[in-house]
């Protein structure tokens, strides 16, 4: 696609779009959205990147090893922080009861492991979006 | 003839699926099963439990983290699935 209008659009929209992702992502353990909401839009932003200026830029951006990467990293990720509470001498996956700091409530650090999985999850959502958009896309040609 | 049959059993079974839905509590009536001490538990304990405001996150990935931990797995399991099918393996 070459239309001017639609490419100056997502440039200038982009940044905002990928910030209030990120910031949904964040911000999961203090106000609504959450790992998975917040990693849609993070995903969705790169999509609409690749489906304006053409899959070969987007790849410039992100190549399709480094998404795979994310995305197999996320639930390693998940699975670390549910070790934390073993090597803490609990459960598995124990939050409070391994004796992590909760920080205080409403303030960015908070929730223990809750911003930490989050953040995760968050990643791992955006690359699976991104991933199976563009091994959908190159099936094409 | 086949035809009549699947009406008919199709009709008998949404006449007891509707009866069945007859019978449910009213919605946000508090005297159901529902409403039972874990639903107070996470309302009253969550913020001194998890230190998170947003309920839902704590809910999520703190009371239910094991649920969530497969969850991200499916999302796993169908990138492997998109790989079987559309990507092609080197000769």
């Amino acid at each position: 696609m070459t239309d001017f209008v639609l490419k100056r659009m997502v440039a200038l929209l982009l940044p905002f779009v990928q910030m209030f992702g990120l910031y949904v992502i964040f911000h999961g353990h203090l106000s609504p959205g959450g790992s998975f909401s917040g990693g849609i839009v993070t995903g969705l932003g790169l999509i609409a990147f690749s489906l304006v200026f053409g899959i070969e830029r987007s790849e410039e951006k992100i190549t399709e090893r480094m998404t795979t990467l994310i995305e197999s990293f996320g639930a390693l990720w998940y699975g670390a922080m549910g070790l934390v509470g073993i090597l803490r001498g609990t459960s598995f996956l124990m939050n409070k009861g391994s004796g992590i700091s909760l920080g205080v409530p409403g303030k960015l650090y908070s929730g223990g492991l809750i911003l930490l999985i989050t953040l995760g999850v968050g990643l791992k959502v955006a690359s699976t979006m991104v991933t199976l958009f563009t091994s959908l896309m190159e099936e094409e040609d | 003839m086949s035809k009549k049959v699947a009406i008919v059993l199709l009709v008998g079974l949404s006449i007891v699926m509707l009866l069945a839905i007859a019978e449910l509590p009213i919605y946000g009536c508090a005297n159901t099963p529902v409403q039972n001490y874990v639903a107070e538990r996470y309302i009253s304990g969550a913020l001194s439990d998890t230190g998170a405001l947003n309920m839902v996150a704590s809910i999520v990935i703190d009371y239910r983290a094991y649920d969530t931990l497969i969850e991200t797995t499916v999302l796993f399991t169908s990138i492997i699935a998109v790989f079987l099918v559309l990507k092609k393996g080197k000769d």
